[in-house]
């Protein structure tokens, strides 16, 4: 057995055990993370990509990218993929790692201090890593001023800092924090575009309308093979941008990002669509999958934010046919 | 759900050739304009077939005994995405290197393997593919072309539609009944080899909308047939033919076909236009679909390559590839026409227009995307 399945499985079945669609609930309506977040921790799986030398797993990006697709499926509304960059990020400059939940946050830089805007489980967290343009800082969340967004459900908040964000800093990746918060988030994308898909194909075989499963209809069938072209694409687009190391390059996370956030918005469609009436009810587990996919969408770049990015590269290459310029970057 | 497409880099020994078939291309390709590299798969240059085929590039995948290259899918992967990336005129071989030889390799007797595939391998035999039918299309088990066993053989009576190159086909591997009627559905097929220069068989090119003659019409009046016409076992025909269309569907030929006129518009971007976001991000939207797909034809190959038949996510992608290469003639139709001031050379304005009219096709040849999507709706086990 590979150390990835060794340490995948583990953390699957301790996801099923300490964060149950209920327990997502409870701290939807406002419970305290400290017990889920607790036992994450004294895992050890924030410290999977953390190197060996360094007491970690050691794990490969491309394994981490697995990581995320499984909590893409299974829900944990604590950033523990962001997490398990940042401290992998913190302890290759010899920063001691905080305990807590920290994300990966790139601001924009304003007149005065920094401003981030609805950024998911940011109530949530006890850290940020900040991407200040030159540096990154590990930096409480305490020093910011956080603002909920104030929307049913949602952990999501701005962050801003009247000034540089205090606290610790080390180099900023090549590509910035955003493409590994990007690859990351893509990855999760395509995790719960892969659960939608199985929930909605099997809600299709059971609904029975006209003596027969929905899924029998062939206008329904249509619907969900253009799904499940969707979450394949999303899947391959994640584990492609996994694959292109640690820190993401800006094309792989680009890549991951642009598709897996097109893909989200068609996936959430066709799911509720297939759904009916039901599907809108806070009851169905669906809701929790489809509301996170309209703020991942979003979050870390959406598709345009990122086809800018790729189009900006290609066309500074413009005179490389596609396949050519392609076969670089990956 | 389909966890078997998985992300691979293609082998250090595949990529070895790309370097000297990208040099033989070149030679070709040079003296052409975008508008004729645009008709991609659909064009044809017989000499260059021939070239292709003389410096072992065809029949890669076949063994050597029987004159092929003794490689994996993986090396005719690169060698066929070079032709396609600059848009080689390569209609002429396409189908007998990609799935003709691979039946008869497959299903095909002793006899047929040393005379056919040594053939097809050097660019001798063109092959076409008899599917389509007056009164079959989409639903291709209603063929009616009928062969009956007579004494040393089979005596041939039928038609035979939209038959892709046909017209400068030497062999036809054609779906035919050789028993029961079209009520029986899949039994009762067979696949046959059949002589297109043999007495009985009329082809007639049938002029296209883009005034290509690229698909013919093909008839059979009792056309005789050696005994040994026929591939497999009588009857195996249907089986054989979902087999074959794994193959047919997965390819870098279901993502690429628009990609020249993509690879012209982003060097006129760059000559001659006013670049903004709007344009970087159409640029950068297609340049990750591209990338993705290729990447999901790639995990597709290295299911061929372990010997898998990966027949629904060999549906999955040529759908999503398609609507890819479809959509591109669309978009910078939009984003051309929407700078009148912005001059465009006549070169990419005539591919452009000789695209948008080629695309409704991509999504119609080797199964529509109709069909496509209840193999898919099968595979999810909704169907």
């Amino acid at each position: 057995m590979s150390l990835i399945t060794e340490l995948l499985d583990p953390f699957e079945r301790m996801l099923d055990d300490i964060s149950p669609p209920s327990v997502v609930r409870a701290i939807e309506r406002g419970g305290d993370t400290d017990a889920l977040w607790q036992a994450i921790e004294e895992s050890g799986f924030l410290d999977a990509l953390v190197n060996e030398e360094n007491g970690g797993a050691g794990l490969s990006f491309s394994d981490i990218g697995t990581f995320a697709q499984l909590l893409g499926r299974k829900l944990a509304p604590v950033p523990i993929m962001q997490t398990m960059a940042a401290r992998a990020l913190l302890t290759n400059s010899d920063i001691t790692v905080p305990e807590g939940p920290i994300l990966l946050i790139s601001p924009f830089k304003q007149e005065q201090g920094y401003y981030a805007a609805a950024i998911p489980l940011a109530t949530k967290a006890s850290h940020a890593l900040v991407d200040c343009g030159d540096r990154l800082v590990l930096t409480e969340l305490t020093q910011a001023q956080t603002t909920p967004n104030a929307i049913h459900a949602s952990e999501s908040a701005d962050l801003r800092w009247s000034d540089a964000p205090p606290g610790p800093t080390l180099p900023r990746p090549a590509d910035g924090l955003r493409s590994i918060a990007a690859t990351l988030r893509a990855a999760e994308i395509a995790g719960a575009c892969d659960r939608l898909l199985t929930m909605t194909v099997s809600y299709a075989g059971e609904r029975v309308q006209f003596g027969k499963p929905i899924g029998k209809l062939q206008a329904v069938q249509q619907q969900l093979a253009v799904m499940a072209e969707q979450v394949a694409m999303a899947c391959m687009a994640a584990e492609m941008g996994c694959a292109s190391g640690f820190p993401a390059p800006l094309f792989a996370a680009a890549t991951a990002k642009q598709v897996t956030s097109s893909a989200a918005a068609q996936v959430a469609a066709i799911a509720h669509a297939v759904h009916g009436a039901i599907g809108f009810s806070e009851e169905l587990d669906l809701q929790l999958y489809t509301r996170r996919l309209y703020e991942w969408r979003i979050a870390d770049g959406s598709e345009s934010y990122w086809a800018a990015i790729i189009g900006r590269q290609r066309l500074a290459d413009g005179n490389t046919v596609s396949i050519d310029f392609i076969r670089a970057q990956c | 759900m389909f966890n078997n497409l998985t992300y691979a880099h293609l082998p250090e020994e595949a990529e070895l050739l790309r370097s000297p078939v990208k040099a033989l291309i070149a030679e070709t390709i040079n003296g052409l304009s975008i508008e004729q590299r645009t008709h991609s798969w659909a064009g044809y240059d017989i000499a260059f077939s021939r070239a292709l085929g003389q410096a072992g590039y065809l029949g890669l995948t076949l063994p050597v005994e029987y004159g092929g290259g003794g490689k994996g899918p993986f090396a005719r992967f690169v060698v066929i995405e070079e032709l396609l990336a600059v848009g080689a005129p390569v209609a002429a071989h396409w189908i007998g290197d990609r799935q003709s030889a691979l039946q008869i390799l497959k299903f095909g007797s002793e006899e047929q393997r040393r005379h056919y595939l040594p053939n097809i391998a050097r660019g001798d035999y063109f092959f076409c593919i008899g599917m389509s039918e007056p009164g079959s299309g989409s639903d291709l088990a209603s063929v009616r072309s009928r062969a009956e066993r007579v004494e040393g053989g089979w005596k041939l009576n039928g038609q035979k539609i939209w038959t892709t190159m046909a017209h400068i086909s030497d062999y036809m591997i054609a779906l035919v009944r050789t028993s029961g009627t079209s009520e029986d559905k899949h039994s009762g097929l067979s696949q046959l080899i059949i002589d297109l220069k043999a007495p009985g068989v009329t082809v007639r090119p049938i002029p296209d909308l883009t005034g290509d003659e690229h698909f013919a019409e093909v008839f059979f009046e009792d056309v005789l047939l050696p005994e040994t016409a026929i591939i497999g076992q009588e009857g195996d025909g249907w089986a054989q033919v979902t087999a074959e269309l794994a193959f047919e569907r997965s390819g870098p030929e279901r993502i690429y076909s628009s990609i020249v006129l993509l690879d012209g518009w982003i060097s006129h971007l760059c000559s001659a236009g006013h670049i903004d976001s709007e344009r970087e991000r159409l640029v950068g939207k297609l340049t990750a679909q591209l990338a993705t797909l290729r990447a999901m034809s790639i995990a597709v190959t290295a299911q061929l390559a372990e010997g898998h038949s990966p027949v629904v996510e060999a549906s999955l992608i040529k759908d999503l590839g398609t609507a890819f290469e479809q959509s591109i003639p669309t978009l910078i139709a939009d984003d051309l026409g929407s700078r009148p001031d912005e001059p465009v050379s006549a070169d990419l304005h005539r591919a452009l227009i000789y695209c948008s009219r080629a695309a409704p096709t991509y999504s119609l040849r080797g199964g529509t995307r109709e069909i496509l999507r209840g193999i898919i709706s099968r595979g999810l086990g909704v169907r």
